[in-house]
């Protein structure tokens, strides 16, 4: 049978962070990059965002945080996801993320981050760059 | 690469992981897809469908509270339509139900059409068949909300519930599309809108009307579908609609309808199996030959016309003993 290929990615909002502008933006700009996403909505756990990534069997996690708190957030959901066994899959954060937080994303094992500003362009790219 | 026998157990991660596997065409998959369909056939399926924006994936939400309320085990195949421009795809279903993410007893799978028409995608049908094997008590399926000609749900499902809303003359649509001959269950959402006793009233005369029709021509014991009034936004009416579709899947099975539900769907599956494995294994052995590249070459050469250059591929690479 003809194989397809598609990056499936999971877009979620953790927390109580209202701002759902940018992550439906960037869900609408993956789709048009030929990416299968799942929007997963305001106010995840994370808890619901490691079950949901399972049961989806998706390629990336996108988290969209604006509320400042990305640091213990993508510590603690790195650690459930590594628990879970779901090592092949990566972890991207974009949001309101200043510059000097980046290589501590990095080193925790974020693979990507795409601070406000970032453009599709680099979004796609980038995304596309974490299976070279 | 997922075990058969973490799929067995049920286990969700190894399930997805198949579920991928069967989704992407790979070769990996009908090997373990062998081995998983001795296992399966035991699941309920119900299929929901009906025009965008009528409040299936929220009617879903509620109804797998409802089930889990009766101790049931659910999956849910959620199926969104994929851009045809770009091939990608936005799938939103899942958001209305994800309160229902961290119930280990509940497993949902979005799933993009990928240009297959008919309301669910290539990978449904085997989906299904993992799922089953997995041990979920019921499956639910959610098609594409494309309003007319998503018949192919009710070729896999064992009930198929419709949902309309009141005031929009779906009614009258549905007739026309033919809709009417494939619900089980016909279900009036958004009740807390105008209309919907009216919309009911339609539907049951509607229904009463077919059933005159098949009555005649077909003598055996026949399920008469029922209307419901729902109001998904706060469960209202959901309770009875689960009950409903229970009440119908026992009596499947007590008039043996389950079987040949069962028959009617292996039939179906074998020929497009046979379709789609009987074109490939064409196709590559044609393209194999020196003589297709020949041909190609005098297409776009213009030597040749592509219904002469069709015709004689097949005519002359294809020799039928
Ligand atoms: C619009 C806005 C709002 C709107 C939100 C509307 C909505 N539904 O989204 C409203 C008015 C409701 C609002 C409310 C509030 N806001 Co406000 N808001 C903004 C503002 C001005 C713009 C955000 C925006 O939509 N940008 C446009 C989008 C496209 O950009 P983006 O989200 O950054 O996304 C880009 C990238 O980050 C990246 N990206 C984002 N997510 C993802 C995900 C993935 C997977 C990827 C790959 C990339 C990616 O891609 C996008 C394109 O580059 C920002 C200021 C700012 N500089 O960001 C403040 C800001 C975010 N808000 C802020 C605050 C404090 C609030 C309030 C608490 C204010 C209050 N006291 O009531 C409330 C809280 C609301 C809530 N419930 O959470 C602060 C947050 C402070 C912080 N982090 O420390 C900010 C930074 C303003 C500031 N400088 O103080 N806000
Ligand atoms: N008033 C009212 N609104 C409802 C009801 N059920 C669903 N809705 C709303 O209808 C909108 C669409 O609901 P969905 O469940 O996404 O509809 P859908 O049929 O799954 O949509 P598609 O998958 O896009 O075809 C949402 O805003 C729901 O909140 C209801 O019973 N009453
Ligand atoms: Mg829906």
């Amino acid at each position: 049978m003809e194989t397809t290929h598609k990056i499936r990615v999971l877009i979620a909002k953790p927390g109580l962070d209202g701002h759902d502008k940018g992550a439906k933006i960037v869900a609408l700009a993956l789709r048009d990059a030929g990416m299968e996403v799942i929007y997963s909505g305001l106010h995840q756990t994370l808890e619901q965002i490691v079950q949901t990534a399972t049961q989806e069997a998706v390629d990336i996690i996108g988290l969209s945080i604006m509320s400042g708190a990305h640091l213990p957030i993508c510590k603690r959901l790195i650690t459930m996801m590594k628990k879970q066994g779901l090592d092949d899959i990566r972890l991207t954060v974009g949001g309101v993320i200043p510059y000097q937080d980046i290589p501590g994303l990095k080193e925790m094992g974020v693979a990507a981050v795409f601070p406000g500003g970032t453009s599709f362009e680099d979004i796609i790219t980038g995304m596309n760059n974490l299976f070279e | 690469m997922p075990e058969i026998k973490d799929i067995l157990l049920g286990n969700q991660r190894a399930g997805a992981r198949m579920i991928r596997l069967i989704e992407e065409g790979s070769p990996k998959a009908f090997p373990l897809l062998k081995q998983l369909y001795p296992h399966s056939g035991n699941a309920f399926i119900i299929g929901i469908t009906g025009s965008p924006g009528v409040g299936k994936s929220t009617l879903m939400d509620a109804l797998i509270l409802e089930f889990r309320k009766r101790d049931k085990r659910i999956a849910v195949i959620a199926v969104d339509p994929s851009s045809p421009f770009s091939g990608g795809a936005i799938l939103g279903d899942r958001l209305r139900m994800q309160r229902h993410a961290t119930d280990e007893a509940v497993f949902i799978r979005s799933m993009a059409s990928r240009g297959q028409t008919g309301g669910l995608s290539r990978a449904t049908k085997d989906t299904a068949i993992v799922l089953d094997a997995m041990g979920y008590d019921i499956i639910l399926i959610e098609t594409v909300g494309a309003g007319q000609g998503e018949f192919d749900i009710a070729s896999l499902a064992h009930s198929t519930g419709i949902v309309s809303i009141p005031g929009t003359g779906d009614g009258i649509q549905a007739v026309k599309a033919g809709i009417l001959e494939t619900g089980d269950v016909f279900i009036v959402n958004k009740c807390d809108r105008p209309g919907a006793d009216a919309s009911v009233h339609a539907l049951t005369m509607m229904i009463g009307m077919r059933n005159r029709g098949t009555q005649l021509s077909n003598p055996s014991p026949k399920w008469t579908p029922l209307v419901l009034k729902t109001k998904a936004l706060d469960g209202t009416g959901v309770d009875e609609l689960a009950d409903t579709f229970l009440s119908h899947f026992d009596f499947l099975k007590k008039n043996s309808l389950t079987d040949q539900t069962k028959r009617t769907q292996e039939t179906l599956y074998f020929k497009s199996l046979l379709n789609d494995l009987t074109l490939e294994k064409i196709r590559s052995f044609m393209e194999a030959s020196p003589k297709y590249d020949a041909v190609l070459k005098k297409i776009q050469t213009h030597e040749m016309d592509p219904i002469s250059a069709a015709e004689h591929v097949v005519n002359t690479m294809i020799i039928l003993k």
